[in-house]
């Protein structure tokens, strides 16, 4: 792990000094990089994709402002969704939105099965306890690349309560390690664990339900 | 290994996460593993999981609206000329 924080380091001494520097691409490259996950984040707190976006605009305005004091103490990412995290939680409160935190730091105390339960069969089954009753088939390969498919896994994923898209974007989408989620939200490993899980599965049974769909 | 340490498909699909990720207990992991060598169901879930987890992998972030990152670059060259 130190070998990989190093890497981070570094390049995030590189991106700071190139802003410093006045560099407009790394400013570009940066933001394209992280804006659809910033919007996702902010829209766990505030009520509109509207509200997020300022909030996201806001945000990139206390990074410039705040950046002659960054240090590199925490990562590069971890301190601008800090900077989003707070700004969107304070915009939550201004719009009289009372966010259900609840599905962000204790997402574990509502069940929410992965697979619809009518998939298996009665505990009391006498042969075969809990075992599938409709078992699922394979995906076929060649429709998993198709444009179609994606712009269905999208629309899976927009679908998701907030908390849960932007784990799943976070670390499905933008590549994230666990920790780098853990430290941006905020969260512990089990509640994000339980987020992406719940995400993840969603979007299977979105995938599965698609493409089974169309082979009828 | 008896009935009752046995996982149920039901079960394991609330599991697969955690083995992704490595958090499972050995013997978790190992009664995990035993379950899918022998239930071609659960091994085809997992396979799933895997290709929906590849698949979301290959999807591209949503763009900076236009109009966002033009407001965005006009702040950074406010900014700019300040320092």
């Amino acid at each position: 792990m130190e070998a990989a924080a190093a890497t981070t380091a570094r390049d995030d001494a590189r991106i700071v000094a190139a802003l410093r520097a006045g560099d407009e691409d790394a400013f570009r490259m940066l933001v394209a990089e992280l804006h659809s996950s910033l919007v996702r984040v902010a829209l766990i707190y505030v009520p509109s994709r509207a509200v997020a976006e300022e909030v996201v605009q806001e945000t990139w305005l206390g990074v410039l402002r705040g950046l002659d004091r960054f240090e590199g103490r925490s990562s590069l990412k971890t301190w601008i969704f800090r900077i989003l995290t707070n700004t969107a939680k304070t915009r939550g409160q201004r719009e009289g939105r009372t966010i259900p935190f609840s599905s962000l730091q204790s997402p574990g105390t509502v069940p929410e099965p992965a697979v619809d339960p009518d998939r298996f069969r009665p505990d009391d089954d006498p042969r075969w306890p809990g075992h599938w009753a409709s078992a699922p088939a394979e995906l076929p390969e060649e429709r998993l690349v198709e444009a179609e498919t994606r712009a269905r896994l999208d629309a899976a994923i927009a679908e998701l309560p907030a908390s849960q898209r932007a784990v799943i974007t976070l670390r499905d989408v933008q590549g994230w390690t666990s920790e780098e989620v853990c430290n941006a939200l905020s969260i512990s490993e089990t509640n994000q664990r339980v987020l992406l899980h719940r995400a993840r599965s969603k979007v299977r049974a979105a995938l599965e339900h698609y493409l089974k769909g169309d082979e009828e | 290994m008896n009935q009752v340490e046995q996982l149920s498909c039901r079960e394991l699909v609330e599991l697969v996460t955690d083995y992704f990720e490595g958090a499972l207990a050995p013997a978790e992991r190992a009664r995990f593993e035993q379950h899918l060598a022998a239930c071609s169901g659960c091994t085809r879930y997992v396979e799933q999981l895997r290709a929906t987890v590849s698949a979301v992998g290959r999807l591209e972030p949503d763009a900076v609206p236009p109009d966002a990152e033009a407001a965005l670059l006009e702040a950074f060259r406010d900014w700019k000329s300040g320092i």
